[in-house]
């Protein structure tokens, strides 16, 4: 054996590519899983195409998958990988834009042949036209090899192409220097024998091949990240806004009810709580996403935890039903999965753009409390803090993630349950003086559930009496009425901690984003700074109402500048709300931000007068 | 639950119909069938021996869906069509309320379509009331689903082109476990038909033919009009031939094509009639097919079966993922799977 030299780096972005029945996004995800265990911080980046499966070899059937790690902080997927792993001609065309230059581009050579360069659209074979010559290409026959790897275990031709992806991985993990027994112990778990079988010889033989084969003259290692000590987990956005669901039934007592109907990005969430009958939870798969929170509302007035999850075309069809929850003043937690639209969209790409639907898109006055989580762990968070509103307010709060969130996952401190405060939920028992709209110094209102004696009491979306709850057709009462469940929303903010100030508390600019986009303006912000310039961030969690302090923290900076996947939607309620010139920077490919994408945007801004 | 209040339930046995009435004012036309249908809940309530508190009604949107405002038990007046899911929320979560559901024919078989037939086909345990009068009234005066075709409205000037559905054949197909048919006048049989919706455990979906005297009036004149009501009304009876007309003297056989046909009995004799049998799926739908002119119009219960219900089988699977996995906390979850620690 040739004994190869190793390499440290500081942090290396990966992405495989190929079909969509490729296996890419196990591989993706097995390397992720090795990665966070030898101790690295990461951030990834799932990107599929829509259709199950796509025919083979075409462009739109290119799924991808991709990891950043590193020894420092990881904040994003990283912008542009350093290594790309093309299983077939489709998928290097369609990625290769975006390989840094002089970058590892390892190529499954028996792909390459006449038909599939023809289905990518390649007039030549761009392994011998010369077009990859700024990158580092690494050519290797990795179907054949598998094939013969696993030749003697007696898998028909189809099945045993299948395990051509662990080759793969077994190939980079070679490259970087990575312990294969995870997925070793993964793969005997997961199938039946046979396969188990295959797939570890595959996952070896591409290991070795690594290790013995003369084009690779060295490996790369990258050293484990100071991260904050304590016992970590991988989780993405849909995991933990479901445990984080999870949480909050425990917390305050609540029986957990998912109504629910699948919708890409969203039915994760509906798969994973449906689980989870063991800890109480009921699971509603509804006829429509109508009946979905339909029936959730309809468990909130029975005194459940009553959510629906969805993404933007079931946030327009539930828009009647959570008015009602609003009108009811009932508790109910509505979770958007964005996804990029309008009408059906992109299904399986992100983006931020139901911000104004979720604030406006109902009949009449409808104001509502709006979260949005902003990294895959803080799904849990953003859960529990709804839930904590939506039953101290008796309001319904929408809960606002994308599919870039559902689908990427971080390495993630566990919370310790005991150590998170309870939700304290008291229901009405008590005949004596109820009313049903009867309020409290916050303006909410007793939850008063069926099965009460004494309480009996009739509920509705017609305009109500102030504090009886009867049918009032007043003109006055009408008013005042919404302007108390204005003022009740409104009044969230009173309970809210000062808003975080990243980077500078004042200066020239602050970064004001919400959502996915907080990894790559951390980082954009974390670089501007590096170079002199005094800006500060925030990644506003509470959309509406806004922070009190929000207005003040915005007069503190020369310039605001407002990042997001969308056409300037925060940037239009900033500027309505505080009456200033907030500086829109947007993106609608269907794609998070990368980090330079901001850092430029920043850099022009701070530049322009 | 520690939070659910658990206090003892009331006395149901004390219960009268004026303990179900609301000071409200009741805002229906003079005149209207729903009168009659709020007074024959209301006296049929106190007989089933439920405690108040745990009864539930829910309703969409129609005039028909008023109907909450005057019972005075826990009730939601909610949105156009939806009564049927948000009553799924409340029965699956709370199996322990008695949740019935107050609709229109709009509101069921229009705009709540969908709803109404999925809820049928899951068998949650939920009583439906809806009030067939054939018409809008609320929006005043559009054709409906159920409006016979050619039927002149404000939105049909010149007659419905389309075709009406027959709600006891849609919930029959929807596989409902209990279907039945009853008319708003008809005192005693509303009673009877509301108090075995009460005891079957499932979805009961019970149609009542209510005149909307303002703006359908006399649509069903025929079945309620003393001097016509016997020759067209066929009161089922579960286990007895099929008989309807003075003095039962007419009754339902099948031709060879097994289609009905209407007989004399006298010329054919008994033997020949169709016997009612409510558990019989198949032959309910052939009763379900008998329409006025052409034939007699039932009245009863067209079937009626036994089948566990959703929110029976919710509940069980919950209880036995319990039992299967006693020590259920989040935190067990949170830690579960891969997990690695940082010095
Ligand atoms: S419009 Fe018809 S159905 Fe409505 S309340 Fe008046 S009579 Fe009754």
């Amino acid at each position: 054996m040739i004994s190869k030299k190793t390499e440290a780096l500081d942090a290396v972005a990966i992405r495989f590519a190929g079909d969509s029945g490729d296996g890419m996004q196990i591989t993706g995800d097995q390397f992720t899983g090795t990665t966070a265990l030898v101790g690295n911080d990461l951030a990834t980046f799932p990107d599929f195409p829509a259709e199950i499966r796509a025919p083979a070899g075409s462009l739109f059937g290119v799924s991808g998958f991709q990891i950043n790690f590193s020894s420092r902080e990881v904040y994003t997927p990283g912008d542009r990988p350093d290594v790309l792993v093309a299983m077939n001609p489709a998928a290097l065309r369609t990625n290769l834009p975006d390989l840094k230059p002089g970058g590892i581009l390892i190529l499954n050579t028996e792909q390459f042949n006449e038909k599939n360069l023809e289905r990518a659209g390649y007039q030549t074979d761009p392994q011998a036209d010369g077009s990859l010559s700024s990158f580092r290409v690494y050519p290797v026959d990795i179907t054949g090899m598998t094939l013969k790897a696993i030749s003697d275990i007696g898998l028909n031709q189809r099945a045993a192409v299948r395990s051509k992806n662990f080759f793969a991985l077994g190939l980079v993990y070679w490259m970087f220097n990575r312990p294969i027994e995870h997925t070793l112990e993964w793969i005997q778990k997961k199938f039946a024998p046979e396969l188990a079988a295959a797939n570890e010889r595959a996952l070896k033989a591409g290991y070795h091949y690594g290790e013995t084969a003369e084009i690779f003259t060295h490996n790369y290692t990258v050293e484990q990240a100071p991260i904050t000590p304590g016992r970590y987990r991988r989780i993405s956005g849909n995991e933990a806004l479901g445990l984080g669901l999870l949480a909050a039934a425990e917390l305050s007592g609540l029986e957990l009810f998912l109504g629910s109907y699948p919708i890409t990005p969203a039915s994760d969430v509906l798969h994973f709580l449906s689980q989870q009958k063991h800890l109480g939870v009921k699971t509603f798969q509804a006829e429509d996403e109508i009946a979905a929170v339909a029936a959730a509302l309809g468990a909130a007035y029975a005194g459940g935890l009553g959510v629906t999850t969805t993404s933007g075309p079931g946030m327009a069809l539930k828009a009647e039903a959570i008015n009602l929850a609003l009108m009811l003043e009932l508790p109910l937690i509505i979770c958007d999965i964005q996804r990029a639209g309008p009408s059906t969209g992109l299904p399986t790409k992100t983006e931020q753009a139901d911000l104004l639907q979720v604030m406006f898109g109902r009949n009449g006055e409808s104001p509502l409390v709006v979260l949005a989580a902003k990294s895959p762990g803080d799904c849990f968070w953003t859960a529990i803090e709804a839930v904590r509103i939506a039953v101290r307010q008796m309001v319904p709060v929408i809960i606002l993630t994308d599919g870039y969130l559902a689908n990427g996952a971080e390495p993630w401190p566990i919370p310790q349950m005991s150590e998170i405060p309870r939700i304290p939920v008291q229901f009405r028992t008590d005949p004596e003086g109820f009313k049903p709209y009867l309020r409290d110094e916050m303006l909410s209102r007793p939850w008063a559930v069926p099965g009460t004696p004494g309480l009996e009491h009739r509920i509705g979306g017609l305009e109500k009496q102030h504090e009886t709850g009867n049918i009032s057709y007043d003109p006055q009462n009408h008013e005042f009425m919404v302007k108390l469940r204005a003022e009740k929303v409104r009044k969230v903010a009173d309970l809210l901690p000062p808003t975080v100030v990243d980077g500078d508390a004042e200066g020239d600019m602050l970064v004001i984003g919400w959502g996915c986009s907080d990894g790559a303006i951390k980082s954009a912000v974390a670089g501007m700074r590096a170079r002199g310039h005094r800006i500060g961030h925030v990644q506003l969690r509470h959309l509406n109402p806004f922070p009190n302090d929000l207005g003040d923290i915005l007069g503190r900076f020369r310039k605001v500048l407002v990042p997001e996947l969308n056409m300037g939607q925060l940037a239009m309620l900033l500027r309505a709300r505080y009456v200033i010139d907030v500086h829109s920077f947007t993106k609608v490919q269907g794609k998070p931000f990368q980090e330079i994408e901001i850092r430029d945007a920043i850099g022009a801004q701070l530049e322009a007068n | 639950m520690s939070l659910y209040p658990n206090l003892p339930p009331t006395d149901a046995s004390a219960l009268q119909r004026k303990d179900f009435q609301t000071n409200q004012d009741v805002r229906w036309c003079p005149g209207c069938g729903d009168y009659s249908i709020l007074a024959q809940i209301q006296r049929t309530m106190p007989e089933l021996g439920i405690p108040k508190e745990n009864y539930v009604f829910i309703s969409g949107i129609g005039c028909s869906s008023r109907f909450p405002y005057y019972m005075d038990t826990f009730g939601m007046h909610t949105i156009h069509g939806r009564a049927p899911a948000i009553a799924t929320g409340v029965k699956t979560l709370r199996p322990d309320l008695q949740v019935w559901v107050v609709t229109g024919d709009g509101d069921a078989m229009s705009i709540g379509g969908n709803h109404f037939i999925h809820t049928l086909r899951r068998n949650v345990d939920l009583k439906i009331l809806m009030f067939n009068n054939r018409i809008y009234g609320l929006t005043k005066g559009q054709y409906s689903p159920t409006s016979e075709q050619g039927k002149k409205t404000k939105s049909t000037p010149m007659g419905s082109v389309d075709y009406p559905f027959n709600p006891i054949s849609l919930a029959l197909a929807a596989e409902a476990t209990f279907v039945a048919r009853s008319v708003d006048v008809d005192a005693k049989h509303l009673q009877e038909m509301i108090t075995r919706m009460a005891r079957h455990k499932g979805t009961a979906f019970l149609e009542i033919y209510q005149n909307c005297n303002i703006f359908n009036d006399g649509a069903f004149d025929y079945l309620t009009d003393r001097k016509t009501k016997v020759e067209h009304e066929l009161k089922l009876e579960h286990g007895k031939p099929v008989r309807f007309g003075p003095g039962g003297a007419k009754g339902i056989a099948l031709n060879n094509r097994l289609e009905p046909i209407v007989v004399d009995v006298a010329e054919h004799g008994e033997d020949r009639l169709l016997v009612h049998d409510e558990t019989n799926q198949s032959l309910a739908f052939l009763l379900s097919r008998l329409v006025h002119p052409d034939f007699p119009t039932p009245l009863g219960v067209f079937h009626m079966r036994e089948r566990p219900s959703y929110d029976q089988l919710v509940q069980a699977q919950v209880d036995e993922a319990k039992k299967r996995s006693p020590v259920g906390s989040v935190q067990a979850l949170l830690d579960a799977g891969e997990t690695w620690t940082v010095r």
